[in-house]
This record gives structure tokens, C-alpha cells and sequence, in this order.
């Protein structure tokens, strides 16, 4: 049986992981590359790196970094930020990633998704998106609206209709991450995640929210999704991937025990 | 020496990150000069068994992977790679590939609302029969798979492992002889992915 993935996401800035809630007050939480070895030989099934202010800094993605976590860790690893091009997707692939995260760059561009998908398979290609729920059901009909730039940008865009298109476009995968569930440790924001598990037939990815491993049950088990992203509940030490997977386990949900 | 066979289909560093990991050096070429020289032979790939097909047809490599697979070189099929050593792929409106094993490669047929294709993630190996491969490794071991398309051989005997999704058990690894061939990713399957290449580097068929 195809089993659950299990996520950890390592927000990355100078080369730091770092942890914030809604993108503010960051703290330092250690450094990438020890960070992707320790969660990888600690069984998690997949990691995703993102450089967070590629984008905003308007520079390319950290390639040495890639590079040194794909020698480091020996599972599949998503890489994002900053990445505008085909080009820059080839770098990151080349350097060792397994996948591409691609999300604001993708809003202005949406023909990223396709010449990525054309130029190195739908598998490739992940859309991030990072929806908020909004009041405005006549502009957005699923009540969630797509923002942009960590959150700071709203784009007028319902999120169903945005996955929609991603996966028409050829996107292999969305991750939905809630702003609202973000950084909060109170659990995903079920109901957005479930919406689009619904409305696409690629994997959906669950992230922001995680605090306990129920709140990865649900995801899988109430809104469908695939996998799950968690960090701050691991980051800090509170959990780990063995734990939440042992949880999981017990609760009948299939996650890979063996590592 | 180790070759890693390069077609353009897809990216071949966690390939060869993989062997360099267990100190195996393995070049990436797309001469076939290096490959019928090479020890052992690793035939990687992602993408569609069409551009596939025609890349191995410009780079004049058809000849030389028969070649090979033919005389003994211990060979190992990795994820399309595998897909096109069989006869035929429904991929691409239907395409004829190498044939080096008798069989066909059929599409996922989603029977459940839940089913996603392409299958990307962790699944079970169940062991169908021992194989110097496998020495190591436990019975249903998840392994990494990304794939919409699944190897059917036309002899189950040639099924070395088998997984089961979206309604079907499929010949998650297969092989005769000196063929060796896995749909999962043994390259990005941790440790016991690692565990399989490194039986490869040490296979004497």
C-alpha cells in the first residue's frame, strides 16, 4: 500500500534554517545540511527545502546548498524560492533536487508550470500556494483567496480555481499552505486542503498548522491529502518524524515504519 | 567502472551521488564505447518511453544496450529505464521499446476516487523470489516510486518483487540472468535502497 508521506520543511535563510510564525520574529533553528541528515536517518519520507528570500531579494536560489543536501541524504528532496526559469529548475534539478517548488514566480508566470513540466516531467513540477480564507465568495467562490510573497500579497485569485489550473498546466503535486494555519501548531486547515484533494487528481500536500500527530491523521483521513508538512513541532525537539509516525501507525494510518 | 547510462531522460546526479555514497566510481555517458566496455551497466530515466526511444535511437545506443544485456554485463533497469527494456509501452499513443524482456507496460487504471496517478511515494516490495538484488533486504521493505506506468512481463516468473497499487499488483522489480531491473528508486530509497545498489556493485551473474 502506498503509505503517507511525512514532510519536514526547512525554511532557510544565509544558510540558517529558521523558524517564524507567519513569516515574522525568525529564529535560528541550526543548519540545513545537519538538519536534512538528522530528519532523513530519523525516517522521514521526503524533504523540502525552501530559500526564503531568493524571491524577495530578487537573486538566484543558494545552488551550493542544494548540492550539499543532495550529498548529504539519500530520499527525495523539493527545492524552492526564487526560481523564475527554466533554467533556474534545471540548476536545482542538476545540483540533486528531486522537485521544484514553485509558487509566487508562478502566480505572475503561470507558463513556468508548463515549460517545467514539458522540460522535465510533471513530477518535477510542485506547485506551492499559500491560501487565505476570505469573506469575498463572489470574487472567490471556494473562500479562499491565493496570496503571494509570504503571505503579504493578496491576488484576488480563488485557490480551487488556481489548483485547477496548475494541474492543467502540469503541476505533479500541490502543497496547500494555509496562511491562517500557519506557524499556529493548532492543526491544517482542513477544510482548503480537503477543497482542492477534491478538485485535482495529483497529490495533494497538507502544510501549516502541524502540532501533534492527529492533526496528520486528520489530514490524511478527513481532507485526503497525500503527505504532510510539519515543522516547528519538530524543530523545536518537542517531536519526532518516529514518533509522529509511531502515532500514525497505531491510528491505522500507513506510514513507512522500516528505515 | 560502472556506466551510467545517459539518454537525456532525466536527471542522473542522485544516480550517481548514490554510488559515490558506497565509493563506487560511475561515469555518466552517453558513448557507446564506454558502455560495452563497462563492468556493470545502470540504466536510469524519467520522463515519457517515446522521447526516450528516440533519444537512444540519435545517440546510437539501442545497439549497444542489446549488446550488453545480451553477453553477461550485470545490468540494472532503474524506473523508465526498466519500463523500456520491456517490448512495448502504451505511453505516447503506444510505443514499441527495446525488448530485451518479453512484456508490456500498461497505464495505472485509477479504480478508487483516491487513486493518483502518477504514483508518487513510498511502497511495499513484496519479494516474489530470491535475488542476489534483494540479499539484505526484508520481505515488503517500502521502496520510492514516482510512475503512472507499471512493468506487465509477459512471463510472471520473471517478476523479482511485486506492489500493489490503484487495483493492480504489479512487477515492481523484474529480471532473467544478468538483467536486473526496479520501476522504484533504489537511488533515493535511504538505506535500503543503498543496501540493493551496493548488492549491484558486488553481482557476479
Amino acid at each position: 500500500m502506498l503509505t503517507k508521506r511525512i514532510i519536514p520543511c526547512l525554511d532557510v535563510i544565509n544558510r540558517r534554517v529558521t523558524k517564524g510564525v507567519k513569516f515574522q520574529n525568525n529564529i535560528d533553528l541550526g543548519d540545513p545540511i545537519e538538519m536534512a541528515v538528522r530528519y532523513s536517518d530519523g525516517g522521514c519520507d521526503e524533504l523540502v527545502v525552501y530559500d526564503i528570500t531568493a524571491s524577495a531579494e530578487r537573486r538566484p536560489i543558494d545552488i551550493a546548498m542544494v548540492r550539499d543536501v543532495a550529498q548529504a541524504i539519500r530520499i527525495p528532496f523539493a527545492v524552492g524560492g526564487g526560481i523564475a526559469t527554466v533554467e533556474d529548475m534545471s540548476r536545482v534539478l542538476l545540483a540533486g533536487a528531486e522537485k521544484i517548488s514553485v509558487n509566487s514566480l508562478a502566480v505572475k508566470n503561470p507558463e513556468i508550470i508548463a515549460e517545467g513540466a514539458r522540460a522535465f516531467g510533471a513530477q518535477c513540477i510542485v506547485l506551492g500556494m499559500d491560501p487565505v480564507s476570505t469573506p469575498d465568495r463572489a470574487q472567490c467562490p471556494s473562500g479562499y483567496e491565493i496570496t503571494t510573497r509570504g503571505f503579504r500579497e493578496r491576488t484576488g485569485m480563488d485557490a480551487v480555481e488556481w489548483a485547477r489550473r496548475a494541474e492543467q498546466l502540469g503541476a505533479g503535486e500541490i502543497v496547500v499552505n494555509s496562511v491562517d494555519a500557519d506557524g499556529t501548531r493548532a492543526g491544517f486547515e482542513l477544510t482548503i486542503t480537503r477543497l482542492i484533494a477534491e478538485a485535482v487528481r495529483v497529490p495533494v500536500v497538507a502544510s501549516g498548522g502541524a502540532g501533534c500527530a492527529a492533526h496528520l491523521r486528520d489530514a490524511f483521513n478527513i481532507a485526503h491529502a497525500d503527505a504532510a508538512i510539519v515543522a516547528g513541532m519538530i524543530h523545536t525537539g518537542e517531536f519526532t518524524v518516529e514518533q509522529i509516525k509511531r502515532e500514525l501507525f497505531a491510528d491505522g494510518v500507513p506510514v513507512r515504519m522500516h528505515w | 567502472m560502472i556506466a551510467i547510462v545517459d539518454y537525456k531522460a532525466g536527471n542522473l546526479t542522485s544516480v550517481q551521488l548514490a554510488f559515490r555514497a558506497l565509493g563506487c566510481e560511475a561515469a555518466v555517458t552517453s558513448d557507446p564505447r564506454v558502455i560495452l566496455s563497462a563492468e556493470r551497466v545502470v540504466f536510469p530515466g524519467v520522463g515519457a518511453a517515446g522521447s526516450a526511444m528516440r533519444n537512444l535511437a540519435g545517440l546510437h545506443l539501442v545497439d549497444a544496450l542489446k549488446q550488453v544485456a545480451a553477453r553477461g554485463t550485470p545490468f540494472l533497469g532503474i524506473c523508465l529505464g526498466t519500463q523500456i527494456l520491456l517490448e512495448h509501452s502504451e505511453e505516447d499513443g503506444g510505443t514499441p521499446t527495446l525488448g530485451i524482456l518479453p512484456g508490456r507496460v500498461p497505464r495505472f487504471q485509477p479504480v478508487d476516487r483516491w487513486d493518483k496517478v502518477p504514483q508518487i511515494g513510498w511502497n511495499q516490495v513484496r519479494i516474489a523470489r530470491p535475488h542476489p538484488l534483494l540479499e539484505g533486504i526484508a520481505d515488503g521493505s517500502e521502496f520510492y516510486f514516482v510512475h503512472s506506468f507499471y512493468p506487465a512481463p509477459a512471463d510472471p516468473s520473471l517478476a523479482i518483487g511485486t506492489t500493489d497499487y490503484a487495483g493492480v499488483t504489479f512487477a515492481s522489480m523484474v529480471g532473467r540472468a544478468n538483467v536486473a531491473a526496479t520501476q522504484f528508486h533504489p537511488e533515493k530509497s535511504g538505506r535500503i535502497g543503498l543496501r540493493l545498489l551496493a548488492n549491484f556493485t558486488r553481482w557476479s551473474p
